[in-house]
């Protein structure tokens, strides 16, 4: 599974690393980006769980080979 | 003013009518099947969107429904005069409003870049220690205590003492601040009182800014006053404009999220038990809280003639940007009047969305949960006290002011 935050949708929310600090760090003016890539399958759904709560729908998942959603 | 009874929410809302404060939430459900976008003539010809949908798609349009002067607090000190807000006749003005809340780009965009780090996801992280220890010494004074009121004597007494904190400003003051503030946001029917409120804070920042003009410290406010934009030194009105917003933008919001997540844990055991339980659950939790109880509504201003989804919007109509019921809606969450702590599936938007996402949400957030942690793990087993009437506050920052709970 791939995850990518979109640039140009992040507004800062920090949602994303709220619920999935290991998957994402924020910069000084809130623009999130993915820090591990591909993710590793134990965080599979964490990944999920920072989509679902992106308000700007900035996180995207880009790939999805035989996940578990 | 008193307020004239509402028959008809759709053409005539007046979101300070008592129903409204104390129980909003049916009449949005109403208004988002029969009339989702609701007009009102009362005080400004003003529309109010109350589905995800619409709430959303015009704070992305930031072109056609702007942020000047209608940001949450009404700026109309001195209406007429072109210096709002001016105290005297020489004295300080707030002529750029309170940016960036009440400013379009690119004011907004070079604003908000300079207090974004102040309230960045690693710099709030500095202020936790601070806000935890304070909120155990407030706990301290419950020592002995059968009941207490938790949103005068803990929820409000949080956001207040942080922000001081950060500006640089006396704690003791606290209670001085907080009352400005209420004059200025709770109550919009009430000019003299809304412009004691702002001149009192507008006078205190412009004697602070003097103070660190002449003894510059490590504070926000100071760092402000010696920053530099396109190598110009910030405009005094914009640096005034600015400490005003982060004095009254955080202090009334944050404490009534706070009180609002007591009540709801005062009201539904079943979820205080499991919060105690299961400590784990507590950053879901927090959203699923702010998204019941999303304290601010917004405003913007209609920048043409348009016409939206049937609407007809004037030029300077104002818009009520009402995010708690676009968090409530149920074409977008599942059983959205029930809190679900463990909800997934949450983009809720009480701080909003698009490029004015409330710059404190990463404040907001840890206040709300250190306020919460610590309350929980010194009284798991609270209620309300029999009897005891809870007190709302409403219009557009909705929370409980009286909130009277047995600690055991």
């Amino acid at each position: 599974m791939r995850i990518r935050v979109d640039p140009e949708k992040c507004q800062g929310h920090a949602r994303c690393i709220g619920v999935a600090p290991e998957l994402f760090e924020v910069d000084d003016y809130g623009l999130s980006s993915v820090t591990i890539d591909p993710v590793p399958e134990a965080l599979e759904g964490k990944a999920r769980l920072a989509v679902a709560n992106c308000p700007e729908y900035a996180v995207e998942v880009v790939e999805d080979v035989g996940g578990s959603g | 003013m008193t307020t004239e009874q509402v028959d008809d929410w759709a053409s005539d809302f007046d979101v300070l009518d008592p129903s409204y404060v104390e129980n909003p939430f049916p009449i949005w459900a109403d208004l988002r099947q029969r009339c989702p976008i609701a007009h009102t003539e009362r005080r400004a010809p003003t529309w109010m969107p109350t589905r995800y949908e619409d709430v959303t798609a015009m704070a992305h349009d930031v072109e056609h429904f702007s942020s000047q002067r209608v940001a949450v607090i009404p700026l109309q000190v001195n209406e007429g005069n072109e210096a709002a807000g001016q105290v005297g006749e020489d004295g300080p003005s707030l002529e750029y409003g309170l940016p960036p809340i009440s400013a379009d780009p690119p004011l907004h965009t070079w604003t908000r870049r300079l207090l974004l780090p102040w309230f960045s996801h690693r710099k709030v992280a500095e202020y936790t220690p601070f806000t935890r220890e304070l909120c155990q010494r407030l706990l301290d004074g419950f020592d002995g205590a059968d009941e207490v009121d938790a949103a005068v004597d803990y929820a409000q007494q949080i956001p207040v003492r942080v922000i001081a904190h950060i500006l640089g400003v006396p704690l003791e003051m606290a209670d001085t601040f907080t009352g400005w503030v209420r004059e200025v946001l709770e109550f919009a029917d009430d000019i003299e009182r809304r412009e004691h409120g702002i001149l009192s804070i507008v006078e205190f920042l412009s004697s602070e800014m003097q103070r660190r003009r002449e003894d510059p410290g490590e504070d926000l406010l100071s760092v402000l006053l010696q920053s530099e934009v396109d190598g110009a030194p910030l405009d005094d009105a914009v640096v005034l404009g600015m400490a005003v917003l982060l004095l009254i933008a955080g202090i009334d919001t944050t404490w009534s999220a706070i009180g609002s997540s007591i009540w709801h844990l005062a009201t539904h055991p079943e979820d205080r038990d499991r919060l105690v339980r299961e400590p784990e659950l507590m950053t879901l939790a927090v959203e699923e809280l702010l998204r019941a109880y999303s304290p601010v509504t917004m405003a913007r201003m209609v920048t043409q003639d348009l016409e939206y989804k049937g609407c007809p919007m004037r030029l300077e109509d104002k818009l009520l940007m009402n995010f708690p019921a676009a968090n409530r809606d149920p074409e977008f969450f599942e059983d959205p009047d029930t809190v679900h702590l463990d909800r997934e599936n949450n983009r809720h938007v009480a701080f909003g969305s698009g490029i004015h996402r409330c710059a404190g949400s990463n404040l907001a957030r840890m206040e709300l949960r250190v306020a919460l942690e610590e309350w929980l793990a010194r009284y798991a087993k609270f209620g309300l006290v029999e009897g005891a009437t809870v007190k709302w506050a409403g219009g557009q920052v909705r929370g409980p002011r009286v909130l009277r709970v047995r600690l055991g």
